[in-house]
């Protein structure tokens, strides 16, 4: 309950505090985004104890109230949520919270509204919190204004109120057809549905089926994702960062718990699932080669990390599901510290710069302004670290060792390999993987030494250490959960083992 | 009779949504997706069965019966539907009207084609 109540409250003080009282707002902001990532952590401990714990909204009983359910899995991408919280708060510190009205409160309903989608138990309550969640990323990615923002919020509005409009469908689909919302009490009553429901519900669960998939961006339902996310502010892209996960989750939880046990006959739209999850890898892999600048690079390798994750979803073993799960922790933390990175690194470079240094080598003597009037103090050798950083996120996002994307990787692969024979699925997958993570060496490493070696004179990038900290923290908690790889796999591992058998999930939930 | 005429009206309002959808205005865009939203309040309440004549919840002079009142809950769900699909509409043209004052022009991609 306090994951979701404690940003509403932040937000909605941050929201009557007059404008005029930045840090106040500033302080309240950071102070509760800190005190979610505590309680998160309390929560991935009370998780462990027990399968699943209930909370119940009101305290009415299960089927027909509101349930609010923590599970290994929820609580630990509520803990990945909070860390990207402060980290984006934090960095917006040093300028960005000051560019336009009303920063911290959607930060704060944005948290509110990732926390509530993971937590929920009940479909319609899942629909709400989508929608608080998608309003406040509306407000950030307008935030900072201009007209490339806002011509990228205008697509991304559209086609997230269009796939709401769909997911509405599709809930009501499903509650005409077996006269329940809640996902465990789903669960067990769309099999006793008589056959003309039946065919109702499942139409309904493919509806809802695309509507997350247009969050998740899978493959032709993706091409809102790079426009809106590079367009945005820095430390709103980092958060969105942990959007698509979103839908990955959704589609986790309501796909695994709606197949039940009967993991032997997988469902008609699996197929679908990986193939589409594979196209999104070669798409979002073909944009990483083709991108010029760095924001489109960093969001077409969320479209990377959403499709790997995606296939690996749909192909589906439960050791597959705990190691896509760490690829999900670990790429969601790097793809941040990306999005952050990016900001610092092209924030001594023109507008346009980009575009034209493919071109032109004779706009290397440009010595352009900063895009922000903000005059940070020079940190020795920030460069280098800015370097330093930028190749920590290549390598973490390609998957090379020794940090933990090559353990996510690996862990994925063996379990690819594991069953015999091998199905022609998981060889496409295998393969796909590696050449995706190629893909990203060879862009990442053409769009470092652009920018680090070839680096214009006057050109220095001007960093604060309240920007980089943040950044060195995301990726210095990368390292640690390298080093904690084991603990970590096992606890999403069992996790995943739950998921595949939502039986004591349901049980749990209907208790009275 | 009511189911056809229930069902045609959601039909027409959703393929004049997405027609409009698709139109290179924003402003047709911002209807159709209003339009849409209507057809979905619609068929969310449709889902919660249609009877004709029967008692909003208690017929004079009877006792009670759960089972003649109407379905509550699709209702409930209409009520937050509406409720958010007018926040997001309204949020939408702004949008728009920013879109529109800055880039001159109220082409969806911010430039008319050539």
């Amino acid at each position: 309950m306090l994951p979701i109540v404690l940003p509403l409250a932040a937000g909605a003080l941050t929201l009557v505090l007059d404008e005029g009282r930045q840090m106040l707002k500033a302080w309240i902001s950071v102070g509760a985004a800190v005190l979610l990532v505590v309680i998160a952590a309390a929560l991935v401990r009370l998780a462990d104890e027990s399968f699943a714990t209930v909370y119940r909204v009101g305290d009415w009983p299960a089927p027909y109230g509101i349930v609010l359910v923590v599970d290994r899995v929820s609580a630990i991408l509520v803990l990945l949520t909070s860390v990207l919280g402060v980290a984006s708060l934090v960095f917006s510190l040093a300028s960005w919270h000051r560019a336009g009205p009303r920063f911290h409160s959607l930060v704060q309903f944005l948290l509110m509204g990732i926390n509530g989608a993971f937590l929920t138990g009940d479909l319609f309550n899942l629909f709400v919190f989508f929608e608080v969640l998608l309003a406040a990323s509306y407000g950030l990615a307008l935030h900072g204004s201009g007209e490339v923002r806002v011509r990228a919020s205008l697509h991304y509005i559209v086609v997230n109120l269009a796939a709401s409009l769909l997911f509405l469908v599709g809930a009501s689909l499903i509650y005409g057809a077996t006269g329940t919302l809640n996902m465990a009490d789903l669960a067990l009553r769309w099999r006793e549905a008589a056959p003309p429901d039946r065919a109702l519900f499942e139409a309904g669960a493919a509806i809802l089926g695309v509507a997350f998939l247009v969050k998740a961006a899978m493959w032709p339902l993706c091409f809102w994702l790079p426009a809106a996310y590079s367009a945005a502010s820095a430390p709103a892209a980092a958060l969105f960062a942990v959007l698509t996960k979103v839908g990955i989750y959704a589609v986790l939880r309501t796909g695994l718990l709606f197949a039940g046990e009967a993991q032997a006959a997988p469902s008609t739209g699996t197929p679908w699932l990986a193939y589409g999850g594979m196209a999104t890898i070669v798409f979002g892999a073909l944009g990483v080669l083709a991108s010029q600048d760095l924001g489109r690079l960093a969001s077409c390798s969320v479209l990377v990390s959403s499709g790997t994750l995606l296939a690996a979803i749909a192909i589906g073993s439960t050791p597959l599901t705990g190691a896509a799960l760490y690829y999900l922790v670990v790429s969601t933390l790097a793809l941040s510290a990306l999005f952050l990175l990016v900001e610092l690194v092209d924030r001594g470079r023109g507008p346009g710069a980009d575009v034209l240094a493919v071109t032109a080598e004779a706009f290397r003597a440009s010595d352009s302004e900063d895009e922000s009037s903000e005059v940070g103090r020079v940190i020795p050798a920030a460069t280098a670290v800015l370097g330093l950083s930028f190749g920590a996120c290549a390598v973490m996002l390609a998957g090379l060792p020794p940090l933990a994307g090559f353990v996510g990787k690996f862990a994925m692969l063996d379990a690819l390999l594991e069953a015999t024979p091998v199905p022609r699925a998981s060889w496409a997958m295998v393969a796909l993987l590696v050449v995706s993570g190629f893909a990203t060496i060879i862009g990442m490493a053409r769009a470092g030494v652009r920018r680090f070696w070839a680096l214009p004179e006057g050109s220095m990038p001007r960093v604060r250490i309240l920007e980089i900290a943040p950044v060195l923290a995301l990726l210095t908690l990368c390292v640690v959960l390298t080093v904690a790889a084991g603990s970590l796999i096992e606890y999403l591992d069992a996790g995943a083992r739950a998921l595949h058998q939502p039986g004591g999930y349901v049980d749990r939930v209907l208790a009275p | 009779m009511t189911e056809v005429i229930v069902s045609l009206a959601i039909g027409v309002l959703a393929a004049s949504g997405v027609w409009l959808i698709l139109r290179p205005r924003t402003f047709q865009v911002a209807i159709g997706l209003s339009l849409l939203a209507y057809a979905v309040n619609l068929f969310i309440f449709a889902m919660g069965r249609l009877r004709m004549g029967a008692a909003p919840i208690v017929e004079a002079g009877k006792a009670a019966d759960p089972a003649a009142f109407a379905d509550p809950l699709p209702q409930a769900l209409v009520l937050t539907a509406i409720v958010i699909s007018f926040a997001t509409t309204a949020l939408l043209l702004v949008v728009l009207l920013a879109a529109r004052g800055l880039s001159g022009t109220d082409h969806v991609d911010g430039r008319e084609p050539k």
